[in-house]
């Protein structure tokens, strides 16, 4: 095997194949990056921890085609380590050697013949802008579970109906959910899977970048693909019965309250400053404004007044201040309705682009759980 | 350990009792006995007029009538002795930082750094009872050694109302011929099998092999008692601020276990533990009960919730799944703590079952609930009700409805009294003779 390959685009390369590789793997090929040179002038990188899945496609000069397994992580540092110029491999015995510059590495390999074969590609089923795609998945992972013991909220509800795709998450304490417009390879599509957010975060981060995003996924099938711009990964789906979550959304709401989204999160920045880990930032509405206040006792407390529209009663509710910013940062929005029916019940949050105009719920909305107090 | 004796124990003396004769004066010189009467119920702490008769706290009234004929009960000042303790607390923290508050009524302190304000450890002791006894009014005695628990022997040596101080080369010569029970760990069972070898003080302790000890007592016990008695304690003195954990027992003498006995004396222990949890705003993952056999055999089970919880009612349900689990592991070996088989369920289901199908006709002598692994908890961060229902978790529907529920019972309490309101089986069993002002106290976290 034999070939020469820019430095960058090794790297880029290099990088997000070897991203997801165990730093203690179970075997030792399975902490591998595949390097497969083909005639044709491609070079595939290629891992599999049995979970994940990726591979990358660049261009190379191929001299010699063959396949080599080394060190995935290893050749990631190396080749973001070295100077900005073609670099050349080849294989050396059973050891894999890099020039680049003045700059000489030789890599063990490892055999090729244990490394577990890849999984294939599920069903095509569309595609979509990988912006929307980014923002979507972005607006919506925020609210999945981190604790890994409950699997099942670790992951995105991705429901595909038609020329829809909804994307829904909860931790309990909130419930993002997210519809966006895609492009199915047919119009009558029905899929449902269960995605692990931190799939989707990978795929906002390093794959939508590269216009569209294409989305694989099969009735039955464990696993769900996604290609964009000579990546593709696959990551086995979350396993379980996702519950019935949009029941949860309230059906009516009794006070609707509408605020400038900058203006709430600057404020809420601040007052919150004062709110210790786990303690609540209060927010009372008001005709006209709706003041925010944080800090228990004498050490330290905040307050700060906005100007606010209220419909219906006035009303006082609490919310831990991390959970309130993420569901106001994910808005995108001039203005944001907060639609209440009781401090201790559950609020909608929704985005809008005027102070009086209708709400855009049918995109973004996002539930969020108080906190109550004693007494 | 540090050079001097500068390891301080300043013990209240008859600390209930003494309370009682300050508040009032025609009890001082007077054998009194707080709590029981002389036809019934249990005499929790003695004067020292009373102790020389040898009436003692635990003793039945009838008793203790019996053995100190003029003997004066009174009923006791529960809410007073807490904060005179706590001003006899003030007093020690304004000779040292370094106070270690492990009851009540006693304390250690480290007064290394002092000794340049205050003179020698001797002087500082000798300051120390003269400001107790000046500006509250109470004898307090005081033992100053090497280690801490020199110390503590030295200040029961001093009672009553007395100081001693133990050099660094005198400490062999004090301990020698003092009687083994005076050793941290030595209970009766310990100093009559000691006793049976002819053991009967320390220096005959000390001269003991310590492979023989091991035998005697255990690997552990003994290897501990061994060091005690060559003086060798590395223990220092902290000043945690913060509890660990908070718990409570009940000794129930011998009883089976039933359903209904194990349910009314963990509802008690998990309404004063809760209660308390609450008080000061706090809450725990980690639930541990005790169960205590026969023949002092004791078995402990614990688990730990994804969630710190501070509700009574769910504090007890937990305890219930796991001193029915414990139950059903026996008397037998294989003590230890353990989460047994697989979490306790919130249906509840299966500490019915276990009482049904195990336990039945075992004897047990002790119940006791610890909860630890503590976060601060003065809110409660609601939950959407998602699939399965979990009552166990404060967020959700039943665990905010029980946080209400308990915040307006505590709130009940703080007007009308304890005994104003309560769970049903707590409420009606209670445990007859120790009023819970008195458990409270001994319980409570400094």
């Amino acid at each position: 095997m034999k070939f020469r390959v820019e430095r960058d685009v090794l790297a880029d390369a290099v990088t997000w194949t070897a991203r997801t590789l165990p730093t203690r793997p179970p075997v030792p090929v399975l902490a591998g990056v595949m390097l497969d040179a083909d005639a044709d002038g491609t070079l595939r990188l290629s891992t599999f921890d049995y979970e994940v899945s990726a591979r990358a496609s660049v261009p190379a000069e191929v001299s010699e085609p063959g396949t080599v397994l080394v060190l995935g992580r290893l050749l990631a540092e190396i080749s973001r380590s070295l100077p900005n110029k073609p670099i050349d491999v080849h294989l050396e015995g059973n050891k894999v050697e890099l020039r680049c510059g003045s700059a000489r590495f030789t890599l063990l390999t490892m055999p090729t013949g244990e490394y577990p074969e890849l999984p294939e590609m599920p069903e095509h089923q569309g595609s979509i802008d990988g912006g929307v795609f980014a923002e979507a998945i972005n607006q919506v992972t925020i609210a999945a579970g981190r604790d890994e013991t409950l699997p099942l909220l670790t992951g995105v509800r991705m429901e595909i109906e038609g020329d829809k795709l909804t994307l829904l998450a909860t931790d309990r304490y909130r419930l993002a959910m997210r519809q966006v417009n895609w492009s199915p390879s047919s119009p009558s599509v029905e899929q449902v899977a269960l995605v692990r957010a931190r799939t989707l975060s990978d795929v906002a981060r390093n794959m939508a970048g590269a216009g569209s995003v294409e989305i694989s996924l099969a009735e039955g099938a464990d696993i769900v693909g996604f290609e964009a711009g000579g990546r593709r990964t696959t990551s086995l789906l979350v396993d379980g019965e996702y519950p019935p979550v949009r029941r949860l959304f309230p059906d009516s709401t009794s006070t609707h309250t509408v605020t400038n989204t900058a203006d709430l999160i600057e404020a809420a920045k601040r007052v919150s400053l004062v709110a210790e880990r786990n303690t609540p930032i209060r927010l009372s509405f008001s005709e006209g404004q709706v003041v925010l206040e944080a800090g228990q006792g004498d050490d330290a407390q905040a307050s700060e007044a906005l100007e606010s529209v209220l419909e219906g009663e006035e009303i006082t509710t609490a919310f831990n201040p991390q959970y309130l910013l993420d569901g106001l940062g994910a808005l995108g929005t001039e203005y944001v309705r907060l639609s209440l029916n009781h401090p201790t019940k559950p609020v909608l949050m929704t985005g809008q682009d005027e102070l009086q105009g209708e709400d855009r719920s049918e995109e973004f909305r996002y539930l969020l759980v108080p906190i109550r107090f004693a007494g | 350990m540090s050079a001097g004796p500068t390891i301080l124990h300043a013990d209240l003396d008859a600390f209930y009792a003494s309370v009682e004769q300050l508040l009032e004066p025609g009890l001082r010189g007077r054998p009194v006995a707080v709590g029981g009467s002389a036809r019934g119920g249990v005499v929790l702490a003695a004067s020292y007029e009373a102790k020389a008769h040898g009436v003692q706290g635990g003793m039945p009234g009838w008793k203790a009538a019996q053995l100190c004929p003029g003997l004066i009960f009174v009923r006791g000042h529960f809410s007073r002795y807490q904060p005179i303790a706590d001003d006899v607390m003030q007093i020690l923290g304004e000779v040292t930082p370094a106070v270690q508050r492990i009851s009540i009524d006693e304390a250690f302190l480290d007064v290394s750094g002092a000794t340049h304000l205050f003179g020698p450890p001797g002087q500082i002791g000798a300051l120390v009872r003269r400001r107790v006894r000046a500006e509250v009014g109470l004898a307090i005695s005081v033992g100053a050694a090497r280690t801490k628990h020199l110390a503590k022997i030295a200040s029961q040596v001093a009672k009553p109302d007395g100081l001693i101080v133990v050099e660094p080369d005198d400490e062999q010569r004090f301990l020698d011929p003092l009687p083994v029970g005076l050793l941290w760990g030595v209970g009766p069972v310990t100093e009559r099998r000691l006793s049976d070898l002819g053991i009967r003080t320390i220096g005959e302790l000390r001269h003991t092999q310590r492979p023989v000890m091991e035998r005697l007592l255990g690997r552990a016990a003994g290897a501990k008692l061994h060091s005690l008695a060559h003086n060798e304690d590395p223990r220092r003195v902290t000043t945690a601020v913060r509890a660990r954990s908070v718990g409570a027992q009940s000794a129930l003498g011998r009883v089976v276990a039933t359903p209904e006995l194990v349910r009314t004396v963990l509802s008690g222990l998990a309404e004063r533990i809760a209660g308390r949890l609450r008080g000061k705003g706090s809450a725990g993952r980690t639930i541990t009960v005790r169960v205590r056999f026969t023949a002092m055999r004791a078995v402990t089970r614990s688990h730990t919730l994804a969630q710190p919880i501070s509700s009574t009612l769910t504090l007890t349900e937990i305890a219930e799944t796991l001193a029915w689990r414990a139950i059903a592991s026996g008397p037998g070996p294989g003590d230890g703590p353990s989460d047994g088989s697989g979490p306790p369920d919130p249906s509840g289901a299966n500490a019915a079952a276990g009482a049904d199908t195990v336990g039945r006709g075992v004897q047990i002598t002790l119940l006791g609930i610890s909860v630890s692994n503590l976060h601060a908890q003065q809110t409660i961060q609601l939950e959407l009700p998602l699939p399965p229902p979990d009552p166990w978790r404060p967020g959700s529907a039943t665990g905010a409805a029980r946080w209400a529920l308990d915040h307006s019972m505590d709130a009940v309490r703080e007007r009308f009294g304890r005994g104003a309101v309560g769970y049903l089986p707590a409420a009606l069993g209670g445990s007859p003779g120790v009023p819970d002002e008195f458990r409270e106290l001994a319980e409570r976290d400094l």
